[in-house]
């Protein structure tokens, strides 16, 4: 049976290489940074809850003091790429196309066909195991049509990894940080305050409360990922999940589109909303924020009427 | 009850206000809380340490970078900027609407990297938008040709937001996942990522009528 356990090794072998890479590019902080990331991967299931923390911390330490920088491995200037794209024209996104294609139909066939009595997949994992069975695919496919050098592939994805650096695994933190919430109770904290707050029984008004929460705390913290563990553990899961029996799934994935509408009218989220601002010499600094107010309001509006309506209408 | 486990929390909100490393803020917040909650600083770590093992699979996606990376090699953005100049000759709004779809869609495929600021909006959608807007309505003013600018920009955060949640192997999705599984609600990534689809839609109609309103508005200010 394919389990999990072979994208760690997958994944983990990727970051190994790339450590290499950094390495012998001389690059000593992304090169640790990667090597602790892919000791996490390779050994993490079979190494202590204390050595994986340790781990972490390590990787936090070298992310903290600046350790990690860009990269410049060797690549194709752009004159060739101008003249590959007119060459190769829209055949280039095939292999793009291939990993949803593998994941999604795979995910359909497997399930609703005999397939699925095979076993081949562990349980509730087989989209992303078969996301990385189209990745494999795509990378075999776009070696043999592109034909480029050997180590091309690993050079330009540290290219890739190496410009993303520690937020690489900013999400997977964020996830942790949501269960070390969970485990200290801060859920049932925000939850009691939040039952005095809201009308006994007014699911409408809780959906309201979680999902204005969701907007209002990612524009404090500028990151819808790092409000979701908090609204979660807070509104998400002990009252709308427990206390009123809500669909998960559509309080998950509403949830967090609630707290995209609040990126779109914070500062906070520089990247999105100054940073253009800037680059397009606009006069107002919060220019773009100002037309995007009157999308992310309605907008909001309706996440919450999908939420209400998704998650104590239908089936339920 | 004890309210400092909610310390953790103020350390997200401060430590994200005053720029620190985020992945430093994060960290520090869950062995605050795990502290303050009344656990020995190692238990916290075994905890830390257990929770981010348990959430590895959120990190796997990036496996993909190399097909993209090689991708890149042979012109993928330039492939990209090409149907871009493509929508050229529309209005400012049926171009603004085109791109919105198309980043949309791109995202909702798994490439969201197709498009954003520094690469499309700034050389590409921000000046056709303004050159299609000038072309319509005659010489506009500086406050409008920045009104214009903007909504390209905004267009472009918009059509990647509410796009990339579709695409199930992404860290938004799996984030959601694992917080739900830490909690004892087990949920498959596209069970999570069909649920992107309403508000998609929603966010297509509402700021496709925008754009277009936007055109209209200028042309009246214009006579």
């Amino acid at each position: 049976m394919i389990t999990y356990e072979w994208l760690y090794i997958l994944a983990g072998s990727a970051f190994a290489v790339w450590a290499a890479l950094s390495l012998k590019d001389g690059r000593w902080g992304n090169a640790a940074f990667w090597a602790l990331l892919s000791a996490s991967f390779l050994l993490g299931s079979h190494l202590s809850d204390l050595a994986n923390g340790v781990l972490v911390l390590a990787m936090v330490a070298i992310a903290g003091l600046g350790g990690l920088k860009r990269s410049d491995p060797p690549t194709t200037s752009l004159e060739e790429r101008q003249a590959h794209a007119g060459q190769l024209g829209n055949r280039l996104f095939i292999p793009a196309l291939v990993v949803p294609l593998t994941a999604v139909a795979g995910t359909l066939l497997y399930n609703y066909t005999p397939l699925g009595e095979t076993g081949l997949f562990e349980a509730r994992r087989e989209t992303l195991i078969l996301f990385g069975i189209g990745v494999l695919a795509a990378l075999v496919g776009a070696m043999a049509w592109l034909r480029p050098p050997l180590l091309a592939p690993a050079q330009e994805g540290r290219r890739l990894i190496d410009s993303i650096g520690w937020a690489a695994i900013l999400p997977q933190m964020l996830a942790a940080l949501g269960a070390v919430f969970a485990s200290a109770g801060v859920g049932d904290i925000i939850g009691g305050v939040a039952r005095g707050v809201i009308p006994e029984g007014s699911i409408f008004l809780t959906v309201v409360v979680f999902a204005l929460g969701m907007a209002g705390f990612t524009m404090i913290m500028g990151n819808a990922f790092a409000a979701f563990p908090v609204m979660a553990a807070a509104i998400g899961i002990p009252l709308l999940i427990q206390q009123y029996g809500g669909t998960p799934a559509v309080i998950g994935a509403v949830g967090m589109l609630a707290g995209f509408c609040g990126t779109l009218l914070t500062p906070m989220a520089a990247n999105f909303n100054i940073v253009p601002a800037a680059l397009l010499e606009l006069k107002d600094q919060n220019g773009v924020i100002r037309q995007q107010v009157g999308t992310a309001v309605p907008l909001l509006l309706c996440n919450i009427a999908i939420i209400y309506v998704g998650a104590f209408w239908l089936w339920s | 009850m004890s309210y400092w486990p909610l310390a953790g929390i103020a350390i997200v909100v401060l430590g994200f206000a005053l720029r620190l490393n985020p992945l430093l803020v994060v960290v520090s917040a869950a062995l605050a809380t795990g502290v303050l909650a009344g656990l020995d600083l190692v238990a916290v770590i075994e905890a830390l340490g257990k929770a981010s093992n348990d959430n590895r699979y959120i990190s796997v996606t990036w496996i993909i970078l190399p097909v993209i990376g090689l991708l890149e090699r042979y012109g993928l953005q330039q492939r990209a900027r090409a149907v871009i100049e493509g929508m050229r000759g529309a209005t400012m709004g049926k171009l603004l609407v085109a791109y919105l779809a198309f980043r949309q869609i791109a995202s909702a495929l798994g490439m969201k990297d197709i498009g954003g600021h520094p690469q499309a909006v700034r050389p590409l959608v921000a000046p056709m938008a303004e050159a299609a807007a000038v072309k319509t309505h005659g010489d506009l003013s500086e406050d409008a040709r920045d009104e214009v600018k903007a909504m390209a920009a905004a267009t472009d955060n918009i059509g990647l937001f509410f796009g990339e949640d579709i695409f199930f192997a992404i860290a938004s999705i799996l984030l959601i996942q694992g917080v739900f599984e830490a909690a004892g609600y087990p949920l498959t990534p596209l069970e999570l990522s069909v649920w992107a689809i309403p508000t998609a839609i929603c966010a297509f109609a509402i700021h496709a009528w925008r754009v277009l309103a936007f055109d209209r508005r200028l042309g009246r200010a214009q006579r």
